[in-house]
């Protein structure tokens, strides 16, 4: 079981640092989506500890609101990415300090 | 910890049948009467022609909103006086999914007032010549002969309303829930309208673009540092239910060390929602670059739900911890007041100045939350939640007011942001200029504004909790911030206007109203402050 928490946490935090030092927005999103993954993954290993069904409903709620948001974010990084032709977190920065 | 526990083969073994959960329609109507306005608005979307379908969308977006007002001020006279460890009035339902207790009802009503001012500046058609301050088709390249095609036939997109009433539930539900996975959604359904609309601006859509993707990619990111914390929290506790995790952490029922962790990971994601630092990165990209009616509704809605959800989460479920909790929160306000404010004077445009205005403000209302005061015998004394529940009215209302403002100011390219192009505005429209002035003068907490109330509210509030450093930290970072509100004043009444300074476009009907509302509004809630505080200082503690 323990095994299982080490491994959502190794995943959560290959996800976090992927966001960190990543350029290419689709790459973060899609380590965004690495971390829910863990986060589900966490969610399924407490919910046996405990032995109730808690954790594994909100799994599948996490895996819904997942599908919302890459429908939401790929519109915009679509959009973005037809008005410059490029994607990467780097060149949107027409906004600074 | 875990191979003590043994394993329940959770497939072969007979469960009951799940019992349907009670819903209380009544106590839910406010909720259930956005979340069919919005719905609604996604059919009309559907079947209405294009003629008058901006002008149904309005009136159903304003509709809903209006109703929920009106309910929420029933439910609120319904609500039952609950006696238990902490006195206070509601009651759960839907399983003990949604709690509708006295500060939850409360900020029902205030986010509905902010809908409804939002919902009447999204409907400006004045300012861009008969179009809205969206962009007609938001699929199409800005500068592409699309673009203009969809421009000369007044194309528009009339998803904001439904989308806007849709991040209006989320924050409804956002405050009121009771279980941290009704929070996670609530959350979600609160953001991803917001990071849409934050895309969708008329003018200077490369900008808004960019804010929709940098709203969204962190966003997103601490969204899931919440969850994250929320499934630690239920690893803890074996619930997601507040007042479960609550029974958890009194009993010390777990390990320390996932318990904190939980704290902890669930701080970030809604420290970044209300924009504190060190998670504020987002705020001055976002307000500056999003169409100007979506900053000003989501700067008083998000930071109203957004608060509420972590008072509820910090001091019902983790009060049991506050002194783990507390030290982190009292340094995380003292920063964020102190950056805010700093950094806005350094700003030249208005709409960033604003936007760090707000960073300043989230550490001043965390002040008062970090005071975790709950209110003594006598129960003279203003507690942390209704000093709060007070500010987040005042700065509402004056940030929509301001932003309103904002729309109005404008040039060939659009809105005139510049501080410079604000010269000479008090001369050549002494009104607005006057209602800005008033926005600023509450903002900075000058008496006889709603500001000074609010300000003194979580002062004392958190001098009641015992933080009196961070009481006196907070009243310097007032006099530093003041000096960037006052300094808007004395470059509209005292300045000299430039050549070809901006010309202030006359807005709907609607924009107008706002405008004097809010700016009523900021004033009355400074000279006559009475009735609200009652209602805020008889909202009672958070029920579970």
């Amino acid at each position: 079981m323990n095994e299982y928490l080490a491994l959502s946490m190794i995943l959560f935090t290959i996800g976090a640092v992927g966001v960190l030092v990543r350029r290419n927005a689709i790459i973060v999103f899609m380590c965004v989506e690495l971390m829910l993954n863990a986060t589900n993954l966490a969610l399924v290993s407490f919910s046996r500890q405990h032995g109730n069904l808690d954790g594994q409903l909100a799994a599948f709620f996490v895996m819904v609101v997942a599908a919302a948001e890459v429908v939401v974010g790929l519109a915009i990084i679509v959009s973005i990415h037809r008005a410059r032709r490029s994607v990467s977190v780097d060149d949107a920065h027409l906004l600074n300090l | 910890m875990s191979s003590l526990l043994p394993s329940v083969d959770l497939l072969s073994v007979d469960r009951p049948p799940i019992p349907a959960p009670e819903l209380d329609y009544l106590l839910l109507s406010p909720l259930l009467v956005v979340a069919a306005a919005a719905l609604i608005g996604v059919l009309v979307e559907a079947f209405c022609p294009r003629g008058p379908r901006f002008v149904v969308q309005t009136a159903l977006a304003g509709v809903g909103a209006l109703a929920a007002l009106v309910l929420s001020v029933v439910v609120y006279t319904e609500l039952d006086v609950v006696e238990g460890a902490v006195r206070g009035i509601g009651e759960t339902t839907g399983d003990g999914s949604v709690v509708i207790d006295g500060p939850g009802v409360i900020t029902w009503m205030m986010l509905a007032v902010f809908g409804l001012l939002g919902i009447a500046l999204f409907a400006d058609r004045k300012l861009e010549g008969g179009l809205s301050s969206f962009t007609g088709r938001a699929a199409d390249a800005p500068g592409s002969a699309d673009e203009a095609e969809a421009q000369r036939r007044g194309v528009e997109h009339t998803e904001v309303f439904p989308l806007a009433m849709f991040a209006l539930l989320g924050m409804m539900l956002f405050a009121t829930s009771n279980d941290l996975l009704t929070m996670f959604v609530a959350l979600e359904i609160l953001s991803l309208p917001l990071y849409l609309l934050c895309g969708l601006a008329r003018r200077r859509r490369l900008l808004s673009q960019e804010a929709a993707m940098k709203y969204f990619l962190l966003g997103a990111f601490s969204s899931v540092f919440f969850l994250y914390g929320a499934a630690l929290a239920y690893g803890y506790a074996g619930t997601f239910s507040l007042a479960g995790i609550e029974a958890a952490v009194v009993g010390r029922s777990g390990d320390d060390a996932l318990l904190l962790a939980a704290v902890a990971l669930m701080a970030v994601g809604l420290l970044f929602k209300i924009g504190a630092v060190p998670f504020h990165a987002w705020t001055p990209d976002v307000y500056q670059g999003a169409p100007t009616p979506v900053t000003a509704f989501m700067s008083a809605g998000t930071k109203a739900a957004a608060f509420i959800a972590l008072m509820r989460v910090l001091f019902v479920s983790f009060g049991g911890v506050a002194w783990d909790w507390r030290p982190a929160l009292w340094v995380v306000a003292a920063i964020t007041m102190v950056v805010g404010s700093l950094i806005a004077i350094a700003q030249s445009d208005v709409k960033r100045m604003l936007a760090y205005s707000s960073v300043a403000h989230a550490g001043f209302l965390l002040v008062g939350v970090s005071g975790a005061f709950g209110g003594n015998e006598g129960g003279n004394d203003i507690t942390s939640v209704s000093s709060v529940l007070f500010y987040l009215t005042v700065y509402g209302l004056a940030s929509i007011g301001a932003f309103a403002v904002v729309m109005l100011v404008r040039d060939a390219g659009g809105e005139a942001t510049h501080v410079s192009r604000w010269a000479g505005l008090g001369r050549d429209q002494p009104l607005l200029a006057g209602s800005f002035a008033i926005f600023m003068l509450s903002f900075a907490g000058i008496p006889l504004t709603g500001g000074f109330i609010g300000k003194w509210g979580v002062f004392a509030a958190a001098w009641s909790g015992g933080y009196w450093p961070l009481v006196v930290i907070g009243v310097v970072t007032s006099a530093i911030a003041a000096f960037f509100y006052v300094r808007m004043i004395v470059v509209m009444f005292f300045t000299d206007a430039e050549e070809g300074g901006p010309t202030v476009a006359v807005g709907g009907v609607a924009t107008t109203v706002v405008i004097v509302l809010a700016a009523v509004g900021t004033v009355a809630l400074g000279v006559l402050p009475g009735p609200a505080l009652d209602l805020v200082q008889h909202a009672g503690a958070f029920v579970r």
